[in-house]
């Protein structure tokens, strides 16, 4: 029995600023001072609030410690764990009161959030399935096993209105259904972490913080379907989550919840990992189902539809981590309490991964029809240095920009496309004014053009075209017939590319044209970027007032661009100028203005 | 793992050991003073054999946490039992005999044990 329980982020975000020699330091220590009997040290998923990272949580206080470094451990180990005076000055500030720690919770990062996907993260060790178990893993598992028809757990998932969370938003209830009715003597289930949008980790998150999970819905839905393979198709980007996720298949293999005759009931299932090579295309299911088989992942037209052909050429339902993560607790609490959670149609929670300019980047877990502004204001802290609020890019590079003016729409599926954006994964990333639109789209669209397969011409050519009149925007060489060409060719993209990825790729270059028209404008007629980041429309100059000639400039500029003698006002030659600002930043008397 | 009967065993036993994961609201929270006085006066005994009573008991609704030095030296180990909406009681010159009968008495019936707290201690210091 331990009195109190150290733990400690392993996420790959707190891992990556040394997570991984905090915990070690503090095995030292605590042995050191002899408390090795009665401290324990878990190292568990990701809390979310990865900017303040490492991050650790001393229970039974619930002391909240933020940006903990190597160095702090020894003051930890003595004061808190020995002496038990909480450190107050590694405190998570917002849990800091007069005279007692704030619980966690009662913060304005949590408080606002409701955790159904990413309840265990952060709270449980993930190589522990024993931690996993206290928590009503596979508890389940058990409850379908021992008490559901197959057809109930169909229904039940139907009923709960759970929608895929990987972006498409489709009942997942239905494509259980399609897939239990599909004949054949060998089905699959299969978990598509191939996640790729830039910005998005919520699956990461979940496969590292609570591995399990994945496991005991797979098999739920194996059971539920006929099938007793499964294969979980993920990222070899991501080495934390392969590595936890394979030891807990392991582990669920040694103590009888994957193989033979599971639980006593005469249901077998098994599962393995594929690793992907990182294709954002493998994302889509019938490139990620054909790169299973072997081949080169490019997608196929559909139908025949996955539930019917699938993984070598078998009925497979595949899914995206984060619904599999919601489907445990729609089967123990049920699909009423599900339904309660929520809008209409879109039913549950979401996890969003805050980025971009704002307080507190991280993951977020909302119910569905939190509004843009509690998410950017109230959870994720506002925008840092009193900069005003842009836009809002949800989707990656399938998504759209949402403007200010939508800040107060409630998101969930329909919501997000009726105003020109899409849920996909989740990624949110917040710009200020010193993000320029065209710049955004352009950096979009050069993603899709290096992500294309290209099997299809639409999107192989298209998106190309697409990226190079944007490009000329940028450069201030285009025309107004550029916009009206641009947009034929997105809708052009969008109905005959083959797969999703060109189908959607075309959106945040329709949704900035339509938001943030006057910014393309500007770029053509003016030959000006708005938020001075289009480098070829800016114009460096020294204001001959403000400079007193202390060459500084002149030596950090790596071209060569900046002349004049000492004590004499400087001059750029803007034939050579680079635009890197760098005279700039060195400037003592503000007298290089940008144009 | 042969049946659920099994899994639920388990996951009985486990919930036990990671009860302290919680911000409970209605937990007994008993607090041993362990700064450097009261550690030189034996509190770390205490702290241990209190430890292992509570979770040999089972009781899931109380929480063992330490603290500094509450400044009354002379009576150290001292430990103090909070619960919602009742008086603090502050146990003095505890030893393991000592914490583990309030253990049982208070913790477990709801006697306080009236002849180690700090009124009777001071009560007999006077007299």
């Amino acid at each position: 029995m331990y009195r109190s329980h150290v733990l400690v982020c392993g996420g790959t975000g707190c891992t990556s600023s040394g997570s991984d020699r905090i915990v070690r330091a503090l095995e030292n220590n605590i042995k050191s001072v002899g408390l090795e009997q009665e401290v324990k040290v878990i190292r568990t998923g990701c809390f979310g609030l990865c900017a303040l990272g490492p991050i650790m949580i001393i229970y039974p206080e619930g002391a909240f410690y933020s940006r903990v470094n190597v160095d702090d451990v020894p003051e930890i180990v003595e004061e808190h764990l020995l002496k038990g005076r909480v450190v107050k000055r590694l405190l998570y500030q917002e849990t800091v009161q007069e005279d007692t720690v704030k619980s966690l919770d009662q913060t304005d990062f949590y408080k606002k959030q409701m955790r159904v996907a990413l309840k265990n993260c952060g709270v449980i060790d993930p190589e522990n399935i024993n931690e996993y178990i206290a928590y009503d893993g596979y508890a389940a598992l058990g409850k379908v096993l021992t008490e559901m028809t197959p057809e109930e757990v169909i229904k039940t998932v139907k009923d709960s209105g759970l929608r895929g969370r990987g972006g498409g938003g489709f009942l997942t209830g239905q494509k259980w259904s399609f897939g239990a009715a599909s004949k054949a003597d060998q089905k699959y289930v299969a978990c598509n972490a191939d996640e790729g949008d830039p910005g998005a980790f919520m699956d990461r998150s979940i496969l590292e913080g609570d591995p399990h999970v994945i496991i005991e819905a797979m098999a739920i839905a194996a059971y539920a379907i006929g099938a007793n393979h499964g294969f979980v198709y993920i990222r070899a980007e991501y080495p934390i989550a392969v590595q936890r996720l394979q030891h807990a298949i392991d582990q669920a293999r040694e103590v009888g919840l994957l193989g033979k005759n599971i639980l006593g009931t005469g249901f077998d299932f098994d599962m393995e990992l594929r690793l992907g090579a990182g294709a954002f295309v493998c994302g889509e299911e019938t490139a990620l189902m054909t790169s299973i088989d072997g081949k080169r992942g490019e997608p196929r037209p559909r139908p025949p539809f996955p539930t019917t052909a699938g993984i070598f050429g078998k009925p497979t339902v595949l899914n995206n981590v984060e619904t599999y993560a919601n489907i445990p607790q729609i089967i123990l609490k049920g699909a009423e309490w599900f339904r309660s959670i929520g809008t209409e149609k879109s039913k549950g929670t979401k996890v969003f991964a805050l980025g971009g300019k704002i307080h507190n980047t991280g993951l977020v877990e909302v119910p569905m029809g939190t509004t843009l502004r509690e998410i950017v204001e109230e959870i994720g802290g506002g925008i840092p240095g009193g900069k005003k609020f842009k836009a809002a890019q949800t989707g990656g590079p399938s998504g759209g920009c949402i403007p200010d003016k939508y800040l107060d729409v409630p998101i969930d599926y329909d919501n997000l496309i009726e105003i020109g954006s899409m849920m996909g994964s989740g990624g949110l990333i917040v710009m200020d004014e010193d993000t320029c639109m065209v710049d955004i789209a352009k950096f979009y669209l050069e993603f899709t053009v290096d992500e294309s397969c290209g099997k299809c011409t639409p999107c192989r050519v298209g998106t190309k075209r697409l990226y190079e009149m944007l490009d000329k925007i940028s450069k201030g060489q285009g025309t107004m017939e550029d916009l009206d060409k641009m947009e034929d060719l997105c809708y052009y993209i969008k109905e005959n590319s083959l797969c999703g990825l060109g189908q959607s790729a075309p959106n945040p270059v329709l949704s900035t044209l339509k938001y943030f028209r006057d910014e393309y404008i500007a770029h053509i007629q003016d030959k000006r970027c708005p938020a001075g980041v289009c480098k070829e429309l800016l114009q460096y100059a020294i204001d001959p007032q403000k400079c007193r000639g202390c060459t500084l400039c002149a030596k950090v500029c790596p071209a060569g661009a900046i002349t004049g003698t000492v004590k004499e006002p400087h001059v750029i030659d803007p034939g050579k100028c680079l635009k890197c600002g760098a005279c700039m930043e060195k400037c003592r008397f503000g007298a290089i203005v940008r144009k | 793992m042969k049946s659920l009967a099994e899994l639920q065993a388990l996951r009985d036993q486990m919930k036990d050991q990671m009860g302290i994961r919680h911000d409970a609201k209605d937990n007994i929270r008993v607090v041993v003073g362990m700064a450097t006085c009261g550690i030189a006066a034996g509190a770390r005994p205490v702290l241990q054999r209190l430890t292992e009573e509570v979770a040999k008991r089972g009781l899931k609704n109380v929480t063992v946490a330490q603290t500094g030095c509450i400044g009354i030296c002379q009576y150290e180990p001292v430990v103090e039992v909070f619960e919602n909406g009742k008086e603090k009681v502050t146990y003095v010159k505890m030893t393991e005999d000592k914490i583990a009968q309030v253990v049982a008495e208070h913790l477990v019936n709801g006697n306080p044990i009236v002849e180690y707290t700090i009124g009777a201690a001071q009560a007999e210091a006077k007299d």
